[in-house]
């Protein structure tokens, strides 16, 4: 009887591009599982998810307006694991952006956009990076964990936020918790008229390319890199680890804090309390997905963008509850992990 | 007089705030002291707050809501432990997917299950356990819920699970030093797996503790990131059973302290107290300073040749 | 019948064969060596047989019966004991404790019939050990004890013991091999893996020689000697270099001055450790592993700081520097642990240019083509087997060596510390490194070699130090070093 025994053997290098889409399908099946549990057929899901939001124009427009503060959390997390931060704090970060924009927004009154639009964008990062200092510096001086610090975080701005918005940014007419409304000045501009698709995508596309350029191109990318790879090796190498571990760790923050601020800036143009349900978090399945590349991360983002787009359509079309979204999202990330560590195993047979 | 019954209301509100907080960090207590990190707690406490409410109103008993629950948090241990422990994936990544994954499937099932209405469903919750006639002074401290007896009850039993039977020698063993385990014969894979699955069961209890015992409803923001803060607690604790209690009932303590100065009509911003336990903890890992007794192999999978 | 009986054993990994078709029987009752040098497939061949590795071919006969070993468990019941250089003790856990790892059993631990049977064993071994102890409060050589005494606790009848010797000191190892002679008195058969010949021809009974994963051949001890088991271990007669005799030295380039520094349990590891290296000179640095290498190398590398006293490299003073600093000194630093001092996931050019990204970038941005072209220069200089783009983690261990080689080397350092530069190469490589360092010593370098390959400082050095329990146990100049005075020094015995 011939028995089989399972090896470790390295993937060759082009299954690490295949992983990915090899997920997709995987991740389908898994799910449709509990679609059909509700009464709904999974290939309708599909194609109102997968399809449907690229074939009209409001839709597929709509995609990018989802993909705009993914492509930024996803960056600003894919830039900290890389370096071996890791930065779980995305979501109070870009808390902490939106708080900041904010205020700008409604400080700076009466001025040109060509004053405001840079401000908000300086604020917002200002905001994030000031917001992931407190976990950067334990980390680097105490040694504390960072996983944990920056979860701390993000609970505690939930709560300020809640604090502001329930109190003095409290919008005095309508007595609702929200913020008054950012002038006219500091608003990001729409980039297709009556669509929601404003300036901030193209902020995010030049994070993306700048951050992709530094890691790549740049010595300290290279000390970065280093680092997420072997502490120990760049310490020996006589890089100065703690730096730009600081560093790397404040922008990651300061760029999650630009998702924030686009959010208010070009979305909602005040402070709400669900200024964001889970991008922080997205962020992490979406640099996850990509492979930390800032590559991979742009193309997740859009598919990401894309599956809550149609998870929206889902529920509209099929009555289908929109959790379907984020069950198919962390379902893909789980997928997709257990494939990159599968791919270095072979089936063998042996007599 | 007023000040005693300030502190007895406050030591009696504490017990119960703390009591989800006492079977999440034993739960995760089990999953580090075997090498694994689960930041899947989070949203393992969420599944076992939905399945048991869930399980409760569908039967009617909340016995069967309370024992779905523990399933629910089992398969979830399981599911960390095929991820992290088999495959050998990134284990904060694997975490938070399952944090995410069982998150979403339980607001998924909640809308198949009970549909969007207006007024939020509810079940007849666990009753509270009266030891002390009502007008002895210390009544409130010992009125508590029976989860909440066995939460405190369970501290000393897992500590004698992990110091003093063999199963406990075993998780020590795989925790600090796999390699040493392995060849002296132990399947590592399989005391991880338990470990995991064991952390599992005990996160959902205390999720499940809040919506069938203290509020009796499901409500989305219900676990609010305690599972977060017991990650922290058992840093703070130094890995070490005993000191979760102390942990949990500070922590506990000043989530019932800022909601009693409230209604004491100290008019001090609201959500800025309830940030005040996160901050609390923040300092205290500070002070705990570097992690003293992390179990050596924690976050690293074992893989034999 | 033999106790144990491996007939084509063959194990692969990835594209490396290991045992290729290995042959090996242990007799009831002997000390059987398997002898070879780093990477000759010994360990492997033995984690076969504890069911640790799966063989790929081959058979396993205990007791004339055929046996499939799955695991250590399986292993352990089969009655074979295996006690490795990496100690399978659990650091945080009790004498006893350890002991009980490995059964099923009871749900609780019964612990005075466990003291009973650690007591039993003790007898059988013939040294007494505190079942009470923590095993992170014991010696090496103490828990080296543990680890034999663990395998007799649990019956075994065969004895595995990997190169048990690395780590004592000559008179534990006295100690050892009275232990293993009473025991094998009683009836207990012992595979000695080594590469050391002297005890080899001392203690054991047979040998059997492997050399690049081959059988070469199983010989009598009684019908053999030193210089044909060297010649089956290496296909010649004499191995390593010759030093060129005495060269003009120069002024102190190194000197270090009464430091002392801390291990990572906090405990004292150097205690007022004063050396000088002068230009043109290898000072070797012998000592049994344990007794201070380690810190010392970390603490000229610049990967930990000392407590107290001075270090000086020429006129620049160390004493305080951060990795960075001792980077930008000009010392050369060979590390103890290659895997872990480079960038595995970066490839060859990246890792070459680490410690220098300085001359290679220009307004932050990394020139490509020089560190690529820097690159192709050192592959051919230092003669590595690998493209500038591979990632340095798939590299075999001998040309990782001469990647870190050829980072420091190229950027001629006027110091150069190398710690256990050979250590896991093969015969090649080592040959390599050494000649490397003999060049670096001719150059004018002042050469720091930490070793604990007793024959590698004999060979090389100019002059001799011996460091044993933290602390400078005396200087020899090479003509006056013999192993024995070493010996006695690396055991505790002032020159």
């Amino acid at each position: 009887m011939t028995k089989y025994r399972i090896e470790r053997a390295p993937a060759p290098g082009w299954m690490r591009i295949l992983i990915p889409l090899l997920a997709i399908p995987v991740t389908f099946l898994l799910t449709s599982v509990i679609i059909l549990l509700d009464g709904a057929n999974p290939f309708t899901a599909y194609y109102h998810f997968l399809v449907s939001p690229l074939a009209g124009r409001v839709s597929a427009i709509e995609v990018f307006v989802k993909s705009t503060p993914l492509l930024l959390t996803g960056a600003a997390v894919a830039f900290a694991f890389k370096g071996g931060y890791w930065n779980i704090g995305a979501e109070g970060q870009l808390y902490a952006g939106a708080i900041a924009a904010t205020f700008v927004g409604t400080v700076l009154l009466d001025v040109p956009p060509i004053i405001g639009i840079p401000a908000m964008i300086i604020g917002g990062f200002a905001g994030g990076l000031l917001w992931a200092l407190p976990s950067a510096i334990l980390k680097v001086k105490l040694g504390v964990d960072e996983v944990v610090t920056t979860l701390l975080m993000n609970s505690i701005v939930l709560n300020v936020t809640s604090f502001l918005l329930n109190g003095p940014w409290r919008n005095p007419v309508s007595m609702w918790p929200q913020s008054p409304e950012i002038s006219a000045g500091t608003v990001f501009p729409q980039l297709i008229p009556r669509s929601r698709l404003h300036f901030g995508i193209i902020i995010a596309v030049i994070v993306i390319l700048i951050i992709w350029f530094v890691i790549s191109r740049t010595s300290f990318g290279l000390k970065m890199r280093a680092i997420g790879l072997s502490k120990e090796g760049a310490r020996f190498a006589g890089i100065k680890v703690n730096k730009t571990m600081l560093i790397v760790a404040l922008v990651s923050g300061g760029i999650a804090g630009l998702a924030g601020a686009g959010e208010v800036a070009g979305i909602h143009f005040h402070l709400i309390d669900a200024i964001s349900d889970g991008l922080g978090y997205s962020g992490i399945t979406i640099a996850t997905l990509g492979g930390l590349h800032p590559l991979g991360v742009g193309i997740s983002a859009l598919f990401i963008g894309l599956i809550d787009t149609g998870a929206q359509t889902v529920s509209r079309v099929l009555g289908v509850p929109v959790y379907l979204g984020d069950v198919v999202q962390s379902t893909l990330l789980l997928v997709t992990l257990s494939l990159f560590v599968l791919q270095n195993f072979r089936i063998r047979r042996v007599n | 007089m007023e000040f005693t019954l300030f502190l007895v209301g406050l030591i009696a509100a504490t017990l119960r705030v703390a009591t989800p907080l006492i079977y999440g960090t034993l739960g995760e207590l089990f999953s580090e002291r075997s090498g694994v990190l689960n930041l899947g707690i989070e949203g393992t406490m969420f599944l076992g707050a939905f399945v048991g409410f869930a399980a409760a109103s569908l039967s009617g008993s909340l016995w069967i809501g309370l024992l779905a629950a523990i399933i629910a948090g089992l398969l979830a241990g399981l599911l960390m432990a095929l991820l992290s422990v088999r495959f050998g994936v990134n284990q904060h990544v694997a975490g938070l997917g399952i944090t995410l994954l069982t998150t979403g499937l339980s607001l998924y099932a909640f809308r198949v299950i009970f549909g969007e209405s207006k007024v939020p469903p509810s079940i007849e919750s666990f009753p509270m356990l009266s030891i002390l006639p009502e007008t002895h002074i210390l009544a409130p401290i010992t009125n508590q819920y029976l989860l909440t007896f066995i939460g405190l009850a369970l501290i000393p039993v897992v500590w004698w699970i992990i110091n003093k039977t063999r199963f406990g020698l075993q998780i020590r063993a795989v925790g600090e030093n796999p390699e040493a385990a392995d060849a002296a014969g132990l399947n590592v894979y399989a005391i991880r797996t338990s470990a995991l699955a064991i952390g599992g069961a005990l996160m959902a209890v205390g999720g499940a503790f809040l919506t069938m015992a203290q509020l009796g409803s499901f409500t989305f923001g219900i676990i609010a990131g305690r599972g977060w803060v017991c990650i922290a607690l058992i840093i703070f604790a130094n890995w070490k059973a005993v000191n979760v209690l102390w942990g949990a009932l500070i922590f506990g303590g000043v989530q019932a302290l800022q909601l009693r100065l409230q209604t004491l009509g100290f008019k001090l911003p609201y959500e800025l107290f309830l940030s005040l336990p996160y901050v609390v903890t923040i300092i205290a890992l500070t002070i705990a300073g570097r992690n003293s007794s992390a179990p050596s192999a924690l976050l690293k999978p074992y893989r034999r040749e | 019948m033999h106790a144990v009986q491996m007939k084509g054993i063959v194990k692969r990994f990835a594209d490396l064969v290991a045992n290729d078709h290995v042959d090996f029987d242990l007799e009831k009752g002997e000390i059987h060596a398997l002898l070879g040098e780093n990477g000759a497939g010994k360990t492997t061949l033995m984690r076969i047989l504890y069911g640790l590795y799966h063989a790929d071919e081959g058979q396993i006969q205990i007791n004339g019966s055929p046996v499939v070993i799955h695991s250590p468990r399986d292993a352990i019941k089969l009655g074979i004991g295996m006690v490795t250089q990496h100690f399978t003790l659990v650091p945080t856990l009790t004498v006893a404790e350890n002991m009980v790892l490995g059964e099923t059993g009871s749900f609780t631990i019964n612990l005075k019939e466990v003291e009973k049977k650690v007591a039993e064993a003790s007898k059988r071994f013939g040294v007494p050990v505190n079942p009470h102890a923590l095993i992170r409060h014991l010696s090496v050589g103490e828990r080296q004890r543990v680890e034999i005494l663990k395998a007799l606790y649990h019956d075994a009848q065969i004895l595995i013991l990997d190169e048990p010797t690395a780590v004592l000191v000559p008179q534990e190892v006295e100690v050892l091999f009275e232990a293993l002679l009473r025991l094998q008195k009683d009836g207990l058969s012992v595979v000695f893996i080594s590469h050391h010949l002297n005890e080899v021809m001392q203690i054991c009974n047979r040998v059997t020689v492997l050399r690049d994963g081959k059988l070469t051949g199983t010989v009598n001890i009684a019908e053999t000697n030193l210089k044909d088991l060297a010649n089956m271990m290496v296909g010649r007669e004499n191995f390593g270099v010759t030093r060129q005799g005495q060269r003009e030295q120069g002024k102190v380039e190194l000197r270090i001055e009464k430091i002392n520094a801390v291990d990572k349990k906090g405990l004292q590891a150097l205690k007022d450790v004063s050396l000088e290296v002068r230009q043109g000179e290898i000072l070797g640095l012998a000592g049994v592993s344990g007794n201070g290498q380690t810190e010392l190398s970390a603490v000229l590398c610049g990967t930990q700081k000392i407590t107290s006293g001075k270090v000086f490299a020429g006129d620049v003073d160390l004493s305080s520097a951060e990795t960075s600093d001792v980077c930008a000194a000009g010392i050369g630093r060979i590390p103890e642990d290659r895997h872990a001092n480079m960038v595995g996931e970066l490839s060859v050019a990246e890792n070459l240019i680490l410690d220098q990204m300085d001359n290679f970038k220009k307004n932050g941005i990394l020139d490509q083509q020089k560190i690529q072209k820097n690159a192709e220069e050192l592959i051919k200089t230092f003669n590595i087997k690998a493209n500038a783009n591979d990632r340095v983690r798939t590299l075999s261990g001998g040309n990782m060596q001469k990647v870190m080689l050829a980072r420091t080397l190229s950027q001629n350092p006027r110091i150069v510390i190398a710690s256990q530069p050979t250590r896991g190469l093969d015969v090649g490589a080592t040959d390599y490194v050494r000649s490397t360092l003999l060049e670096q010593r001719d150059r004018g370098a002042a050469v720091l070699l930490l070793s604990e390959d007793l024959e590698e400082i004999m060979a090389l050095s100019d002059r001799i130090a011996v460091i044993y329990g933290g602390k400078i146990m005396g200087v020899l100049p090479a003509q006056e070093a013999t192993a024995e005075k070493l010996g006695l020094m690396m055991a505790g015995s002032a020159a």
